[in-house]
């Protein structure tokens, strides 16, 4: 990958993006506009509730013998997804969920953004999933009307049937979906939605649909679909980003039993964007020949510009860096001038590794490609990307490209990125024939859209109690706008923990500086979030020890009683997570009441401190949504740490499936742990170093929290992210509970590696 | 060479270094068990030959000769679920779901010797089963319950 030295001011670079189709990056700083009815051009293929009888919305059909087909247009990795946006619509309908059945939308822009990262899928389709229902039962209840000759006012609907009390008369949905059919689909806003005491789904627990699929065995992940006719592929891609092929022996790789044929793979151009990386790709009759194949290729390599990249240098140069002024992000006050006072200074450096992703699902997609159109099943995050993607790799249109979605055995991030897509779609054109791709564990790692390393500074004058008059922080990290041909961080990579923090400070400043990628970056669970977060509620904690103050009552301190935060005053174009900032402000009294209730739920005032014991706390707003965590730690005397509970209590708004929001806050707790005591890529002259999970360690269970507790603040605003927003306070509350514990401050990840005693 | 897959008598004439998951993948089409690491590292290729636990990925079709292998998709027997794949149900373990079949093998396998388990039995079975989702916490909950439903 070469980055072009070129400055691009941020439309021109926009314009770039746009035109190579990389929504990924647009969405996050446009917010979504939503699709909420179709039926606006073709389908990219028909689904059951589309050819349903009765269809009102693109997301949503009925047919005469009452089954509901709900289309889930958002990727299912594990967060509930495809359950949680049919709830809100089977609601709406007064459904009977066991008559709902659930269908997988293809990537088709019709269904509005499916790009399912950055925690938004209920937040921005949480309204267009109850008009589809509202607007079903609606036509519903007109058709009884009809029929009835009654005031459409007198009807409800419960359960699947429309009632008239007064004739004591119902009549099963079903029933009235040829009449209601010939109804107008109603205008949205003459749509009523249900009060709150009339939910049945939302706020109740409700198993994910494929649970009984999952635990039998049979639920379908990429890897899982067979098609007729199919050649297997496993690719040797360059070991450097960017690399070429010098010269290919693939002799002894033919020899193997099964193996077919090689096929080399054209080197992407920059920007790569989600580009394939090139390489030799090995074809064969099994999973196993090709893997066997690929070990007798002789490749020699072309390294190309990054071949120098090697991680000690690199962190040094970052640590380096990070201590020089950069680009202001946000300004508040003067801090120079604070700083200029004298008075009590602190200042401290952070460091955090690149992390890779590693979904249990390594990436696979399986391709055909035949008169002119690509059909792809894959696990993707973002189906619209992968059409895009294999439509520029094969040169046809997108509305060519037919891309289904699969389960994703885990997404975190990394299957955003549809460059294994592209491979199987590219090399089911070159042979003629299906292909399934299949990435070992190994090619994961080496080949991810890598969590970047960064460096974080803070600097803070102290009053006489120990509150900062003025506080610096400044980060420099090789950034995500690097995977798309631009040297400097884009704005949301600072709208995530840098520019953003709540604290009442009278003089702030927020700094920030790109730094030269090596790899591929992407955004990983909470992005920029996590090491932001990091070091600024770590630097928070220190400035409480500093001062003797208990951390709890010194952030409620720093808080302040609480208000909107105006970020625009300072200086900030705040991308707030595409999410317009009048409806999603940043509310620093949300995160104020989520701490205390986190202290009270912990036991935080009668905690015990020391001897190896400890409780660290830290608060974060980020992806619209307020969470604060406490990390009780034991520390044994070989400097092992033991995690016996975190607590997280969350306010994101409106919880549609309290039981998967809960799931998706013990996760974050454990993934928390898991990158703050061991997360670390590192590389060696351009190749990273480790290669599976021996290498790359990820928390287990002998190594995650026993219990994490998990605990809502009913706000009753508007829902918010719940993937995400529990991962970043859990890294700085861990740290700050090691301090409490043996005295040790942890300013570098992963911690694993620092000596605790 | 012949074995007994999921109650099926098969006979194999193939490459004996190849792994038993990717004969049950993509011989069998038994997609149950999952590819997760290659390296018997992370667990997600659980399967039972002759009722202990195993990871496929590293189980050569070779060693196999005269062997009973059952793997999470014959786990529930004339479609009644185990009580393990039940307790799994009650806690909604799963969230994406990759590692699970692994998990509830590792598990099936742990009560069979442990039939009342502690937590540090437990984490000493389970440790080599990744869950990048992080449903430990619910493993072990689903755990106890089926060891109290097996008394």
């Amino acid at each position: 990958m070469v980055i072009e030295n070129v400055s691009l001011n941020r439309r021109q670079f926009l314009g770039g993006i746009f035109s190579t189709g990389a929504f990924v990056v647009a969405s996050r700083l446009i917010p979504a506009e939503l699709f909420a009815q179709g039926p606006a051009g073709a389908a990219i293929l028909n689904t059951k509730a589309d050819t349903a009888a009765l269809h009102p919305s693109v997301y949503l059909g009925i047919e005469p013998d009452g089954t509901v087909f709900i289309v889930t247009h958002r990727s299912e990795m594990g967060t509930g997804i495809r359950t949680s946006l049919p709830l809100v619509a089977a609601d709406e309908l007064d459904a009977d969920w066991s008559r709902c059945r659930i269908e997988q939308g293809v990537g088709d822009t019709r269904y509005g953004d499916q790009n399912t990262d950055g925690s938004r899928s209920i937040r921005d389709f949480y309204d267009a999933f109850r008009v589809a229902g509202a607007s079903a039962r609606s036509m519903l209840i007109a058709a009884a009307a009809a029929q009835w000759n009654v005031p459409a006012s007198e009807l409800t609907t419960a359960n699947h049937e429309v009632v008239h009390a007064r004739s004591n008369r119902k009549v099963g949905y079903g029933a009235l979906v040829p009449a209601a059919a010939k109804m107008p689909v109603p205008a949205k806003e003459s749509l009523t939605f249900k009060p709150k005491t009339a939910w049945k789904f939302v706020g109740k627990d409700t198993n994910i649909y494929d649970l009984t699929p999952i635990v039998t065995g049979t639920a379908q992940f990429g890897l899982d679909v067979y098609r007729e006719g199919m050649v297997y592929a496993s690719i040797e891609h360059p070991p450097v980003v960017g690399g070429t092929v010098k010269s290919l022996d693939n002799k002894a790789a033919l020899a193997v039993k099964g193996v077919t044929q090689t096929e080399t793979l054209a080197a992407p151009k920059p920007p790569l964007l989600f580009q394939t990386l090139g390489g030799v790709a090995v074809i064969g009759n099994s999973t196993w020949a090709v893997l066997q194949g690929r070990k007798q290729l002789k490749i020699e390599w072309n390294d190309g510009p990054h071949a120098g990249y090697t991680t000690a240098p690199f962190k040094a140069a970052l640590l380096e860096k990070v201590k020089r002024p950069a680009k202001v992000a946000r300004n508040l006050g003067n801090v120079d001038a604070e700083f200029a006072k004298g008075g009590t200074v602190m200042e401290a450096a952070y460091y955090t590794p690149m992390a890779a992703h590693a979904s249990m699902e390594p990436p696979a997609a399986v391709a055909e490609f035949r008169n002119g159109k690509a059909e792809i099943w894959c696990p993707t995050q973002n189906p619209q990307a992968a059409q895009e993607t294999v439509a520029a790799a094969l040169g046809i249109d997108k509305n060519n490209v037919i891309c289904h979605v699969t389960l994703l055995g885990g997404g975190f991030g990394r299957k955003s990125k549809p460059d294994y897509a592209a491979e199987a779609a590219i090399l089911a054109k070159q042979l003629g024939k299906p292909v399934k791709v299949v990435w070992t564990r190994e090619d994961d790692i080496h080949h991810d859209f890598y969590h970047t390393t960064a460096a974080v500074y803070h600097k803070a004058t102290v009053d006489a109690k120990g509150r900062p008059t003025a506080w610096l922080q400044r980060s420099v990290f090789p950034p995500i706008a690097s995977t798309f041909g631009a040297p400097e961080p884009m704005g949301f990579e600072l709208d995530m923990g840098l520019d953003d923090t709540l604290y009442d400070v009278p003089n702030i400043r927020a700094e920030n500086a790109g730094a030269d990628a090596h790899v591929r970056i992407g955004w990983f669970r909470a992005v920029t979030n996590n090491f932001h977060a990091f070091a600024a509620h770590s630097f928070a904690d220190e400035m409480a020890h500093a001062a003797k103050r208990d951390p709890l009552e010194f952030l409620l301190d720093l808080l302040g009683p609480g208000k909107i935060v105006d970020l625009k005053a300072q200086g900030v174009d705040y991308s707030n997570y595409g999410a317009p900032i009048d409806k999603y402000p940043l509310d620093s009294r949300r995160l104020r009441r989520v701490l205390e209730v986190a202290g009270e739920r912990s036991g935080w005032a009668k905690r015990k401190s020391g001897n190896g014991r400890g409780m660290g706390i830290a608060a974060h707003r980020s992806f619209n949504s307020y969470v604060a965590s406490v990390v009780e730690v034991e520390v044994d005397q070989q400097g092992r740490v033991k995690i016996p509970r975190i607590h997280q209590v969350a306010d994101p708004g409106v919880v549609i499936n309290p039981d998967r929001v809960r799931a998706q806050f013990e996760g974050a707790a454990v993934m928390g742990v898991g990158l703050a005591m061991f997360g670390e890529i590192t590389a060696t002259n351009g190749r990273i170093d480790q290669k599976n999970f021996d290498g790359f360690r990820v928390a287990r269970m002998n190594d995650a929290p026993v219990q994490v507790d998990v605990h809502f603040v009913e706000s009753g605003n508007l829902p918010t992210g719940v993937g995400e927003p529990g991962v970043p306070p859990v890294i700085a509350a861990l740290a700050n509970a090691i301090y409490a514990a043996t005295g040790k401050r942890l300013r570098e990840m992963p911690f694993s590696k620092q000596k605790l005693v | 060479m012949r074995l007994t897959v999921n109650g099926k008598a098969q006979t194999y004439n193939d490459d004996p270094e190849m792994p038993l998951l990717w004969y049950l993948r993509d011989d069998l089409r038994l997609t149950g068990t999952r590819f997760g690491c290659g390296a018997g590292l992370c667990g997600a290729c659980t399967v039972h030959v002759n009722g202990q636990a195993v990871r496929s990925c590293q189980t050569r079709m070779g060693t196999l000769e005269s062997k009973t292998v059952l793997t999470i998709d014959a786990l529930a027997e004339g479609g009644k679920l185990h009580p393990v794949q039940r307790a799994w149900i009650q806690h909604d373990v799963p969230q994406c779901g990759y590692c699970q079949s692994g998990q509830i093998m590792s598990a099936v396998a742990l009560l069979k010797t442990t039939p009342n388990p502690t937590d540090a039995q437990i984490d000493a079975a389970m440790a080599g089963n990744i869950c990048r989702c992080g449903t430990y916490q619910r493993i072990r909950a689903a755990i106890k319950t089926a060891a109290k439903e097996r008394g």
